[in-house]
């Protein structure tokens, strides 16, 4: 069975519509980049998986969980999902260990202890174990996309979500959060990545899912996906990206 | 529930209690007209003063604002209507109390004085002028400070420049503002009743009164309100429309 | 005409005013606790996607700010001991005019605290809900512990300068004969003849709390711009 599951799922906005029925999925221990002009759906698709924006067609499958279905506990199936923004989105009133460990304590029911002490040896891995006390708004970009993703760590996700996580960031910060992310690859993270770093997916990606006008028009491996044969807009995409 | 009460006739005034509503309501609008062209105009001389150059223009306007500002509307009728002819020469407050209601009679079934009246405006204008002032104070100075060097660098005086450049500006900038403060002394005006002006709010509670069909009349009263206030909500944004100056910040049409 | 005033009328009713500044200063504490807490509410009820929900909510507020002030306290003063005595089945003298009023101040401050924690709400990005949503938090826990933290925040100052200017209304109780701070003062004076000492003393001492007030905000709010 699929980590997660996508089957059919159209969504619109009014009359119009922004994923036309797409279908792919994500195994146990896989990295999916998912790429694609702007404005082809990606940000949409990616949140979906977690419920975050809802969809009128078709059915996703989370760990066994439908998350479309009515009776589904939304709050439940995200507490397992780990998220990573394109702007962070660290709580900027709340200082970087509160960052951490407020969904442990409130959804997870950890003590604050042991909240704080799982919090701090994530920001270690990270390697900001040293701005803990601080604000968000006291870290630089990728000081606080590597804070946000150790964030989505505390809570021991069986799968991680990625939503252009380098786009806002200076070049030389991309770095430092591509790191990270390839670490926990390596390690055997499930990640669905939507991302436009082709360095990043030809060095740990497993798949590659290329969209656009909010359809999958190519869902294959990645050696397929960077090879020769594939279609005509992805090539377009391709090359407009690389030699940009 | 029992409509039909505003067709009888009551005790006053020579018409029906729906008569009482109307006169109420003239008078309203009657206090809030006259006292929006009072704030208006000292509002914007209030509003100009704070932004020139000079020193003491700019104190004045600044005391002229914290002082309406920080003494309740109420008060501020109280002491136009009791105490400032106490305290200003004798025979003035005098003539005040007793020659000016004398000088004409109010139409419209009014049943108070031209002294009442004017003590509403007085109070409910210059209170009002204090909140124009800053309204005309932060339009002028959210244009830009290149506008007046360029006025000046072309050889017009500080007057001229405030006449033909920042003013124009700045009013097109102030005018959907200052259609809401409109609206803000029309609610005010109600205050009136506690000096004796029989407005709407008056009007509704006098029926209730007489008649104890206090729900009929306080739901025909603020039906009422809620008629005008929209109704001038959509001439505002007609105006505003109007007054948009091409490609010149947030005015809804875009550029 | 200085030489006409009699000042000491305000030491002879000093008992009576601190009274009247006591039911003014209650009066404000419990509207601006209630009309927070309701507005709160109210603004949440308005963002909803509910319509069922959010429809009434806009038409509430909407209609208690297109009436005047008094028009409202008239209302509610009227309303209030109806509704309670229809409920607990007593008579109507049970609810005492300062219950009325309170009530009458709490709708009113409700409807005008909730524009502005609307738009406090709306002035958070999106992301930050979307963020806690994410990290499994329920609506309630978004809310009380991302989204209205930042929101009163950003909205300190005006808040703030709302308080003053319900302060500042909490003397329209005067037209139901509650004896607050102004009415104290309007009772003595008739009881003296003495109104203007009274009413400018009233003036005075309203402007002093007023000032000192909004000249509190105003630093707080120049504090806030740096620290941002
Ligand atoms: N709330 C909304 N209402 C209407 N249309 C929307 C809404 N949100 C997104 N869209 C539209 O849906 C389409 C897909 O948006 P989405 O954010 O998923 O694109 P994307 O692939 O993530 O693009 P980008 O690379 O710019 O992030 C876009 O055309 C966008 O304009
Ligand atoms: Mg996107």
């Amino acid at each position: 069975m699929a980590m997660i599951e996508i089957r059919n799922v159209s969504k619109w906005y009014g009359a119009f519509q922004v994923l036309k029925d797409c279908t792919s999925r994500v195994e146990k221990g896989e990295v999916v980049v998912v790429c694609g002009p702007s404005g082809s759906g990606k940000s949409t698709l990616i949140k979906t998986v977690n419920g975050l924006e809802p969809f009128q067609q078709g059915e996703i499958v989370v760990n066994g969980t439908s998350v479309g279905a009515a009776k589904t506990n939304l709050p439940k199936v995200r507490a397992q999902i780990g998220m990573v923004f394109q702007n962070f989105e660290l709580f900027p009133h709340m200082s970087i260990t509160d960052n951490l460990t407020l969904a442990q304590v409130k959804v997870l029911g950890r003590t604050r202890e042991a909240a704080v002490e799982k919090g701090h040896k994530l920001l270690e891995r990270v390697g900001l174990l040293n701005q803990k006390d601080k604000y968000p708004g006291q870290l630089s970009g990728g000081q606080q996309q590597r804070v946000a993703i150790a964030r989505a760590l505390s809570m021991d996700p069986i799968a991680m979500l990625f939503d252009e996580p380098t786009s806002a960031l200076d070049p030389e910060m991309i770095n430092e959060v591509l790191d990270v992310m390839v670490e926990l690859a390596r390690e055997g993270m499930t990640m669905m990545v939507v991302t436009h770093e082709m360095g990043f997916a030809r060095k740990v990606a497993h798949r590659v899912v290329f969209m656009d006008h909010g359809q999958i028009v190519e869902d294959c491996t990645k050696d397929e996906f960077f090879g020769t044969p594939r279609s005509e807009r992805a090539q377009a995409f391709l090359s407009k990206i690389l030699h940009h | 529930m029992d409509w039909k009460i505003f067709l009888e006739q009551a005790p006053s005034g020579g018409m029906t209690y729906l008569g009482w509503l109307w006169s109420g309501l003239f008078w309203t609008l009657a206090v809030s007209a006259c006292a929006w062209v009072l704030a208006f105009t000292v509002g914007s001389v209030v509003g100009i003063a704070r932004t020139t150059p000079l020193a003491w223009a700019r104190a004045l306007g600044t005391a002229y604002v914290e002082l309406f500002r920080n003494i309740p509307l109420l008060v501020q009728m109280f002491l136009w209507y009791f105490v400032m002819p106490e305290v200003i020469p004798k025979a003035w407050g005098d003539w005040l109390k007793q020659d000016m209601p004398n000088l004409l009679t109010l139409p419209f079934a009014a049943q108070f004085s031209l002294w009442e009246f004017t003590a509403a405006v007085l109070c409910l204008g210059l209170y009002t002028a204090s909140r124009v002032a800053e309204q005309v104070r932060s339009g002028i100075q959210s244009l830009p400070r290149g506008q007046v060097a360029a006025g000046l660098a072309m050889g017009l005086t500080l007057p001229q420049v405030y006449r033909h450049v920042t003013l124009p500006m700045a009013y097109r900038i102030v005018i959907p503002p200052m259609t809401s403060e409109f609206l803000t002394i029309f609610k005010n005006s109600s205050t009136a009743l506690t000096i004796g002006v029989l407005e709407l709010t008056a009007q509704s509670r006098q029926i209730s009164e007489y008649t104890f069909k206090t729900f009929e009349a306080f739901t025909a009263a603020t039906l009422i309100y809620i008629v005008i206030t929209m109704t001038v909500i959509l001439l505002m944004r007609t105006l505003e429309r109007r007054v948009a100056v091409p490609g010149y910040i947030a005015q809804g049409g875009g550029h | 005409m200085g030489g006409e005033f009699d000042w000491t009328v305000i030491w002879k009713y000093r008992e009576a005013l601190w009274d009247g500044m006591l039911t003014s200063l209650k009066l404000f504490a419990i509207a601006l606790a209630g009309g927070i807490f309701f507005g709160t509410l109210l603004a949440l009820a308005r963002l909803s996607s509910w319509k069922a929900l959010s429809l009434p909510a806009a038409g509430f507020v909407n209609l208690i700010r297109a009436i005047p002030f008094i028009m409202a306290i008239f209302w509610f003063y009227f309303l209030t001991p109806m509704i309670v005595s229809k409920f607990t089945g007593q008579q109507g003298e049970a609810v005492g005019p300062f219950t009325s009023a309170v009530v009458a101040f709490i709708m009113v401050e409700s409807a005008y605290y909730s524009e502005i924690i609307r738009a406090g709400i709306q002035s958070i990005p999106r992301g930050q809900p979307a963020a806690a949503y994410a990290l499994g938090m329920t609506y309630w826990q978004s809310m009380g512990h991302i989204v209205l933290p930042q929101a009163f925040r950003n909205m300190l100052p005006v808040m703030l300068t709302q308080a003053v200017i319900l302060f500042q209304d909490t003397s329209l109780v005067y037209v139901v004969a509650l004896k607050d701070f102004l009415g104290a003062a309007s009772k003595a004076g008739q009881l003296t003849g003495r109104i203007v000492e009274l009413y400018l003393f009233v003036a005075v001492v309203f402007f002093i709390l007023c000032f000192a007030a909004s000249w509190g905000v105003k630093r707080l709010q120049a504090r806030l711009a740096v620290a941002r």
